[in-house]
């Protein structure tokens, strides 16, 4: 299974909570070089336990994990993580909050100047470097936490539903700044999300989650060309691969809600 | 501008009922505004008041500090070990709401008269809100703060300090606001009934010598001060939430 330019390895992995939840697996993943991945599955199935573990934030029950070829334990140098809750620092401006990663890694200051200034302008953050996390929207805060991971340089980047939280065309824009970056950086994206047309929309393959314990059902290749906007949404070949997710995806949400499909 | 008019307006209202006060009490209970600023200015220029002011901020400042790092101290270890933060947080909040004046007289039995029965006054009313915000502050932190720490592959140390420490303070510096003020109350009481220096024991002197223009000037200059320092710890408050 295992090809030469996989980026990340996942093998048999499961997590059973200490409360005997069976929450992930048996999961078997490669994530390419330079992949942009994306998981949906139904509510509660696991997607950010997948994420958890794969980041080295927590420990799989079973199963092995691997980056760049070598095992994951605690989170590795060159993985860089965005959550969904907000989790920009409320007590730092714009730009500490951006410089902070950098600063505690002791990188020296032209470096760290130079760096953040480039993720500020990347962010269309540049006019509220001096502001605080208070005085910004839950979109603009969200674009600082990107910020924050992009300056680290991260060669796996982790979305954990990170447009969860803001509303629909939000959403449309962040995830064409989301391929923009992905295609600047050449670093390796895996996106958890819910939202079915963010999936189709974004990603090179799409993989769709069980219900609890999670396991991959179906892996959808979409054959989009590197460089693709949300535009893409009005392309025939999007319907389809929408209603693919699905037709697959179907079944599996309406047992989580409680119904026999 | 506005904050300006609006504490104009209320200094006014205060005033208004000041006078209020004293067209209904009369000159047995009260002094009119203006013959109580020329006394307080008088106490203020006298070299026999300043000594009760150091007591008392000698007083305070033993308690306050004293408040201050056991509150913080037990806040931090109540809100860390979750299980004794919840056994003794309803103990804490009960004691907080019960009237601490009933303790008076064990506690002078305890400490004796004069300045360790004050400072421990002062301390059994303010140490409680200090621990409770601490507590409380620390239980709250967002899980999702230390996951970033971790994300950004922080050491322990680093996380406590740059993420954590951070992320209570404001909560902190509000108890301590709170702390504050009631940390004053209790030195004040203190010196009202078991003290022969202070203001608190000028105010009950001056009720027990029915000098009424010395306790209301005393009381004057208390509230004032009061107002101000909870004005100045309510900038840093506000300032250290970045609320602008």
């Amino acid at each position: 299974m295992s090809t030469p330019t996989a980026h990340a390895t996942l093998r048999g992995v499961t997590r059973i909570y200490p409360s005997l939840v069976h929450a992930l697996g048996p999961v078997d993943l490669d994530l390419r070089q330079g992949e942009f991945f994306s998981v949906v599955g139904p509510s509660g199935c696991g997607k950010s336990t997948l994420l958890d573990v794969l980041a080295g934030l927590s420990a799989p029950t079973s199963g092995t994990i691997a980056f760049e070829g070598r095992p994951v334990n605690g989170v590795p140098d060159g993985v860089g993580v965005v959550f969904q809750e907000d989790s920009s620092f409320a007590w730092l401006n714009v730009q500490d909050n951006v410089a902070f990663g950098l600063r505690r890694a002791g990188m020296e200051a032209a470096e760290i100047k130079r760096r953040v200034e480039y993720a500020l302008g990347f962010m269309g953050l540049r006019d509220f470097a001096t502001a605080f996390p208070a005085q910004l929207s839950g979109g603009m805060r969200q674009r600082v936490c990107i910020a924050r991971t992009l300056v680290m340089q991260p060669r796996l980047i982790l979305l954990d539903e990170p447009f969860g939280a803001l509303d629909q065309q939000t959403r449309l824009l962040m995830g064409d700044e989301l391929l923009r970056l992905w295609r600047e950086t050449g670093a390796t994206v895996m996106l958890i999300t819910h939202a079915l047309d963010e999936a189709a929309m974004l990603s090179d393959r799409v993989g769709v989650m069980s219900s609890r314990p999670g396991c991959f059902i179906d892996l959808a290749v979409t054959d989009w060309p590197r460089a693709r906007d949300s535009r893409i949404v009005s392309d025939p070949a999007f319907g389809l691969l929408t209603a693919r997710l699905w037709s697959s995806l179907r079944a599996e949400s309406m047992k989580a809600i409680g119904r026999v499909a | 501008m506005t904050r300006w008019i609006d504490n104009l307006a209320i200094l006014l209202a205060l005033l208004g009922l000041w006078y209020l006060a004293w067209w209904q009490a009369g000159d047995s209970a009260i002094t009119p505004p203006v013959q109580t600023l020329k006394f307080a200015l008088y106490l203020l220029g006298s070299a026999d008041f300043w000594p009760h002011v150091w007591a008392t901020v000698l007083a305070f400042l033993y308690a306050l500090a004293i408040s201050a790092v056991l509150g913080i101290t037990l806040g931090l270890v109540l809100g860390l070990h979750r299980f004794s933060g919840e056994v003794f947080e309803p103990i804490l909040a009960s004691f907080y709401t019960i009237p601490k004046v009933t303790l008076y007289p064990l506690m002078l039995l305890i400490f004796g008269l004069g300045l360790s029965a004050k400072v421990a006054f002062g301390v059994i009313h303010g140490m409680i809100p200090v621990t409770l915000f601490t507590l409380a502050a620390v239980k709250n932190i967002p899980g999702v703060l230390t996951r970033t720490a971790r994300a950004l592959r922080l050491s322990p140390r680093q996380t406590a300090l740059h993420v954590l420490m951070p992320a209570v303070l404001p909560e902190i510096i509000s108890g301590l606001r709170i702390g504050f003020a009631l940390t004053f109350l209790g030195v004040l009481i203190g010196e009202m009934f078991a003290s022969q220096r202070g203001l608190g024991f000028l105010i009950i002197n001056g009720i027990n010598q029915h000098d009424v223009a010395r306790t209301t000037a005393v009381i004057v200059i208390v509230v004032t001060a009061a107002v101000l320092a909870n004005g100045a710890l309510l900038r840093l408050d506000r300032h250290a939430r970045h609320d602008v």
